[in-house]
C-alpha cells in the first residue's frame, strides 16, 4: 500500500505507552490524586477546568477550589450520587510517556472494577490514607493485584501533610505495607509518602519530605518498564490466530498492479502475537496439529518486516500450506502447549447470579470460545484472612478454586508463567454475559 | 545530531505509543471481523472514522476491507466532506451504504427541530439502516477522551434492540479478551480507537500521510462569530442580521454538520503544523468546535443512551 516505502515521520519525539490502574476509594483521596496528576502534567484543558469550577461552585465549594471527583465521575447517576459506579479511563502524557489510566472505584463491586483494571495494567497504584494505614480493603487490593500478577505496584500513603511531614507515621505504615505484599509475595513495591491535596511528590520531590530518597509518583511512572518490554521476555512466541487472509480476486485496490499476480494465492495468518518475538526463517509449530513449518513472510498492518514482537498485530506466511485458521495458536518449534481438557483455576466472579458446581459455561481462551462446566467449585477465597476456605457456590465479587471441564482441547498455560496463555472468561451460553474472570492457577 | 529510528524492526527497541496503538486497533478490527456476520463501519468523512478505515485497510492488506461503510448523512454536511467521503471508498474499494435525515424530514417520519440542529435526528435513521442492514457489529471512531460519558464506553459495547446503551450495566473488560456475544435484535458497537487520544490521531495521520477533507487545513472562508465559535455562512448555516460576515483563515478541528460546527482561527496548513497547534493546545475539540455538546453535562451521555454513535 502506499505507505510502505515512506519514511514513518514523528512530529514530536517518540514516546512510550503505559497502563495503570488506580485503587482506593474516595476517603483515602483517590479523586484527587488523580486530577493531581492529570491537572499537574496539564491533562486538563481549560474548558474542561471551567467546567468543574462551575459545577463545583453550584456544590457549594469554596471560591477557586474544585471537586476533582468531576473530572473522572462521567455518568449523572455518579454525579447526582457523588459516588463513582464504573472504571474510567483517562489520557495524560508528558515528554517521554503516554499514559492510559483506570479509575477503579473503591466503593460499589470493588472487586469487578479492581479485576477489570489491573487485568491490563502495567502498575497499579493503591492509594491510603496515611492516618490510618493498611485497612481491610487494602489487603483486598493487595491480594487481587497479587493473584492478577500486575508487574508493578506503587503503594501511595497519601495525606502526609496531615501527618506533619513524619518520617516515623510514614515509617509505620510502610512496614505494614511490607507485611502485606511479603506475605502476599509481591515482589516489585514501590512505597511514597505523598499529599494529594498539596502535590507533595506527585509530579515532583517535595522539599517537606527530606528524608524520603526516593522518586515522585509521575517520575516513577515514567521510569518502570512497560508490558510490551515484558511480554517479550516471555520468549516462547505465541500467536493465536484470528483469522485467515486469503484475498483471491477481491484484492486492495491499492495493490500494485505489476504484484497483482503474485498476490493472488496469498494466504496468511493474521494475530496479534502475545509472547515472544518472531523473525522471518523461524521454525514454528502450529497447535493443535503440531505440524512444524517454517515463516516465509511477516507484515506489521500490510507493511513487510523481517521481525516482529509482542503486542504487535502481525500476518504470517508459512512455507507449507498447512491448516492455522481461527483457534489455532503458531508457536516457536518445541514450544508447544500442552491440550488440556480441564483447567484448575482461580476464579473471579463477576456477575450477580452465583456461579455453582455443575453450571454449563462457555470458556473463551485467546481467539477460541468452548464449551465447558464447572466440574466443581473447590474453595473460596477469604480476602480478610488470605486463606481459602471450603465452597461449592461463588457468589458476586468472590475470588475462589474451581476445576471446569472442557469440550475441545484448548493450549492452556500457567498464567505464572503466561498472562495471555493462562487467562480466559467464563460467558454465559444463553444470554452472553460475562459471569467471571479465570487464571489457571499453579 | 541524528535521532535514533524507533521502530519496531529491531529486537531490544520500545515500540511507539502509536506502534502500540495500532497494534490493539488492528486487533480490535480482526476480532470483529472473525465473530460477527455483518459489520460495518459508520463513516462520516471525519478525522476518527478515516483513522478507523486506514486502519481496517492494513489489517485486511492485501485483501480488501470486508465490509462496507455507512454514512448517517443529516443533508447538513459540509460539500467537501461529501466529494472527500466519496473519493475514499473508490480509493479504497468499499461499498458505501447512506441512511438519510433528509428523506427521514421529507417523509414525516423526523421533523426539523427549532433550533435548527440535525445532529439528534441522525440516531433513527442509522438505527433503521443498521436493522436494514442486519448489521451486527458497528465500527466507530469515538475514542474515550473525547468526553466524560465516553470515558466509560467498553471497547466492544453491547446494545438492545433498541439501539439503547446501558451505562450501568456493561460488560466487564478483561485482558485482550472481548466478549462480543448477543442474542436476536442485539448488536454491538466496536471502538477501535477508543485509547487514542485527539494529539495520537493527529500524529497517526501524519505519520501514515493519510488523505483528509480540505476542511482540516487552514483556508480563508467567510465567517461569523456565534458563541465563541467561527460559523462558516453557507445553506444550513446563515448569520443572522446582528452578526458580522468576515473573512478569516480558519480551519476545522472537527467535522460535524455546518449547523453546529465551529472552525478555530490557524494558520495551520499541513499535518506537521496541526500536530504542533494540537500539542499546544488548551481546549478540547469538543469544548472549543461542537455547539452539541455544550448544552448540558449530560449532551453526551444522553444521546449515547438513545442510541447515538
Amino acid at each position: 500500500m502506499s505507505t510502505v516505502h515512506e519514511a514513518r515521520r514523528t512530529g514530536l519525539g517518540t514516546s512510550t505507552l503505559f497502563r495503570f490502574a488506580t485503587a482506593g476509594s474516595v476517603d483515602d483521596g483517590k479523586s484527587t490524586l488523580v486530577g493531581r496528576l492529570l491537572h499537574d502534567s496539564k491533562a486538563i484543558l481549560a474548558d474542561q477546568l471551567e467546567q468543574v469550577a462551575r459545577t463545583s461552585a453550584e456544590r457549594g465549594f469554596a471560591h477557586g477550589a474544585f471537586d476533582f471527583a468531576l473530572l473522572t465521575d462521567g455518568l449523572r447517576a455518579e454525579r447526582e450520587q457523588g459516588i463513582t459506579i464504573d472504571v474510567a479511563y483517562r489520557y495524560f502524557s508528558t515528554g517521554s510517556r503516554s499514559f492510559i489510566l483506570a479509575d477503579c472505584p473503591g466503593h460499589v463491586q470493588y472487586t469487578r472494577n479492581m479485576v477489570t483494571g489491573a487485568t491490563t495494567a502495567d502498575a497499579v497504584i493503591v492509594l491510603i490514607d496515611g492516618r490510618k494505614g493498611v485497612l481491610e480493603q487494602t489487603r483486598r487490593h493487595l491480594a487481587v493485584i497479587a493473584l492478577l500478577r500486575v508487574p508493578h505496584v506503587i503503594v501511595a500513603v497519601n495525606k502526609i501533610d496531615l501527618l506533619d511531614y513524619s518520617q516515623d507515621a510514614f515509617a509505620r505504615v510502610a512496614a505494614q505495607v511490607a507485611a502485606v505484599t511479603d506475605e502476599l509475595g509481591i515482589e516489585d513495591v514501590h512505597v511514597i509518602p505523598v499529599s494529594a491535596l498539596e502535590g507533595d511528590n506527585i509530579v515532583d520531590r517535595s522539599d517537606h519530605t527530606p528524608w524520603y530518597d526516593g522518586p515522585a509518583l509521575l517520575e516513577l511512572l515514567e521510569a518502570l518498564p512497560g508490558q510490551d518490554e515484558l511480554d517479550r521476555a516471555q520468549d516462547a512466541f505465541r500467536l493465536p490466530v484470528q483469522l485467515v487472509l486469503r484475498p483471491q480476486g477481491g484484492l486492495s485496490p491499492q495493490v500494485a498492479h505489476e504484484d497483482a499476480e503474485a498476490l493472488r494465492d496469498f494466504r496468511a495468518s493474521a494475530g496479534r502475537i502475545s509472547s515472544g518475538t518472531v523473525r522471518v526463517g523461524d521454525a514454528v509449530q502450529i497447535f493443535p496439529s503440531g505440524i512444524r513449518t517454517t515463516v516465509s513472510g511477516l507484515a506489521v498492518g500490510g507493511v513487510p518486516v523481517e521481525h516482529a514482537a509482542a503486542p504487535q498485530s502481525v500476518s504470517v506466511q508459512l512455507a507449507e500450506d498447512v491448516d492455522a485458521a481461527r483457534g489455532a495458536v503458531i508457536v516457536a518449534a518445541g514450544t508447544l502447549p500442552e491440550a488440556r481438557r480441564e483447567i484448575d483455576a482461580e476464579l473471579f466472579q463477576l456477575d450477580a447470579r452465583p456461579l455453582v458446581t455443575g453450571a454449563r459455561v462457555l470458556v473463551k481462551h485467546g481467539t477460541s470460545t468452548v464449551q465447558a462446566v464447572v466440574a466443581q467449585i473447590e474453595s473460596r477465597y477469604d480476602l480478610d484472612a488470605l486463606i481459602h476456605e471450603p465452597a461449592d457456590t461463588l457468589a458476586a465479587n468472590d475470588i475462589g478454586r474451581a476445576r471446569l471441564r472442557l469440550a475441545a482441547d484448548l493450549p492452556l498455560e500457567l498464567y505464572s508463567a503466561n498472562r495471555a496463555s493462562g487467562s480466559f472468561l467464563v460467558i454465559h451460553p444463553s444470554d452472553g454475559a460475562t459471569l467471571a474472570a479465570g487464571i489457571v492457577r499453579d | 545530531m541524528r535521532a535514533a529510528p524507533v521502530t519496531a524492526t529491531i529486537a531490544g527497541t520500545r515500540l511507539d505509543t502509536l506502534d502500540v496503538l495500532e497494534a490493539e486497533a488492528i486487533h480490535i478490527i480482526r476480532e470483529v471481523v472473525a465473530e460477527f456476520e455483518r459489520p460495518v463501519l459508520l463513516f462520516s468523512g471525519g478525522k476518527d472514522s478515516v483513522v478507523v478505515l486506514h486502519l481496517a485497510a492494513k489489517a485486511f492488506f492485501p485483501g480488501r476491507v470486508p465490509f462496507p461503510v455507512l454514512h448517517v448523512d443529516t443533508g447538513h454536511n459540509f460539500p467537501e466532506v461529501i466529494a472527500f467521503r466519496d473519493e475514499t471508498v473508490e480509493r479504497l474499494g468499499v461499498r458505501l451504504e447512506v441512511a438519510s435525515v433528509q428523506d427521514y424530514i421529507d417523509d414525516g417520519r423526523l421533523h426539523e427541530r427549532a433550533d435548527g440542529t440535525r445532529n439528534p435526528l441522525q440516531t433513527l435513521p442509522l438505527l433503521d439502516a443498521i436493522a436494514a442492514g442486519k448489521h451486527d457489529a458497528v465500527f466507530g471512531g469515538a475514542r474515550r477522551d473525547e468526553d466524560k460519558a465516553r470515558a466509560k464506553e467498553r471497547i466492544i459495547s453491547l446494545r438492545d434492540e433498541f439501539g439503547q446503551w446501558d451505562p450501568r450495566n456493561q460488560r466487564p473488560e478483561l485482558w485482550s479478551l472481548y466478549n462480543g456475544r448477543h442474542t436476536p435484535g442485539q448488536h454491538v458497537r466496536a471502538f477501535p480507537i477508543s485509547n487514542w487520544t485527539e494529539l495520537d490521531v493527529w500524529r497517526y495521520l501524519e505519520r501514515e500521510s493519510i488523505p483528509l477533507p480540505p476542511l482540516y487545513f487552514a483556508h480563508e472562508r467567510e465567517v461569523y462569530a456565534r458563541e465563541g465559535m467561527w460559523r462558516a455562512v453557507g445553506e444550513f448555516s446563515p448569520a443572522r442580521p446582528n452578526e458580522t460576515i468576515e473573512r478569516r483563515v480558519v480551519r476545522y478541528r472537527t467535522v460535524g454538520d455546518m449547523s453546529c460546527t465551529g472552525a478555530v482561527e490557524s494558520d495551520a496548513a499541513d499535518l506537521t503544523s496541526i500536530v504542533a497547534e494540537i500539542a499546544r493546545s488548551t481546549l478540547t475539540e469538543r469544548g472549543a468546535t461542537r455547539a452539541d455538546d455544550r448544552i448540558s453535562e449530560a449532551a453526551m451521555e444522553d444521546r449515547k443512551k438513545d442510541g447515538y454513535f
